[in-house]
């Protein structure tokens, strides 16, 4: 259980780094570490499946899409640099503390949890409720990739035509 | 079929709200628009974190699965669409600043 505790704090203080740094490119990698550890830590609770989509498709294809936005932009002059680290840094500064306080706080919260859930019966493996119990998910998701290639379709072809 | 949740619910509780603040409050502080989108991000990690917690703690690991697919389906496609938005804003405006968003019509 230590073990697993220390791999949520340093998935939390990978978090943390992508939010404070200063580069586009160090936050996507530690948005990449935090995926990369979230899908160790779905690992170790029994999730496999989800754990490989996690890794392959949030650290892996996510990262790359951001790090194509930001290789797409043109880097700001030192001054502009300056002076957005300089606004950014304080309001950005009180996270690390605010963090530590609701984890400080939240620790001493014992309580004895009262929920009760009432669930239907069956679970079994997640093929069997992926593709028998979950199918107007599948067609959803279907739909939305669906939608988000025709969207991304649409951006690009109107700055085809902007060019033109 | 009832289940009781056991005591370590608050141990994912704890870091589930630790990253819910995390992102949050990357998204509110920035004004560089792909920052919010990593924000964002971050929001998505800490439900997908809840979502297999619950699992793990209901025994559903199962269902809790069939649904995190789904959140990274959706997750995807959502950060694809918005980083194309955002390369348009980009060309259209020569800055990624969240302030900008206040010229455009509508």
């Amino acid at each position: 259980m230590i073990w697993f505790t220390l791999l949520l704090v340093v998935l939390v203080l990978a978090a943390l780094w992508a939010s404070m740094t200063t580069t586009l490119l160090r936050s996507t990698l530690g948005l990449a570490l935090a995926s990369a550890l979230l899908s160790v830590v779905m690992f170790s609770m029994g999730a496999t499946l989800a754990a490989v989509m996690e890794l392959s498709v949030c650290a892996g294809l996510i990262s790359v899409v951001l790090v194509s936005v930001a290789s797409l932009t043109r880097p700001r002059s030192i001054q502009e640099e300056l002076a957005s680290r300089r606004s950014r840094l304080r309001r950005i500064w009180p996270l690390p503390l605010v963090l530590i306080a609701a984890g400080v706080a939240l620790s001493f919260v014992h309580a004895p949890v009262d929920i009760v859930l009432h669930l239907p019966k069956g679970d079994g493996d997640v093929r069997t409720v992926l593709w028998s119990l979950r199918q107007l998910d599948l067609f959803g998701q279907i739909l939305i990739l669906l939608a988000g290639a025709l969207g991304v379709l649409v951006l690009f072809r109107k700055e085809a035509k902007d060019d033109d | 079929m009832t289940i009781e949740i056991p005591q370590s619910f608050w141990l994912y509780f704890t870091f589930f709200v630790l990253l819910l603040v995390d992102g949050l409050w990357c998204m509110l502080a920035t004004r560089n628009l792909v920052r919010i989108l990593i924000g964002l991000e971050i929001l998505m990690k800490s439900v997908t974190f809840f979502l297999i917690a619950a699992g793990y703690l209901s025994g559903r690991m199962a269902l809790a699965q069939a649904l995190v697919i789904t959140v990274i389906v959706i997750e995807v496609v959502v950060v694809v669409v918005v980083a194309g938005i955002i390369l348009g804003f980009y060309r259209k405006h020569d800055s990624l600043d969240v302030g900008n968003t206040r010229r455009m019509k509508g």
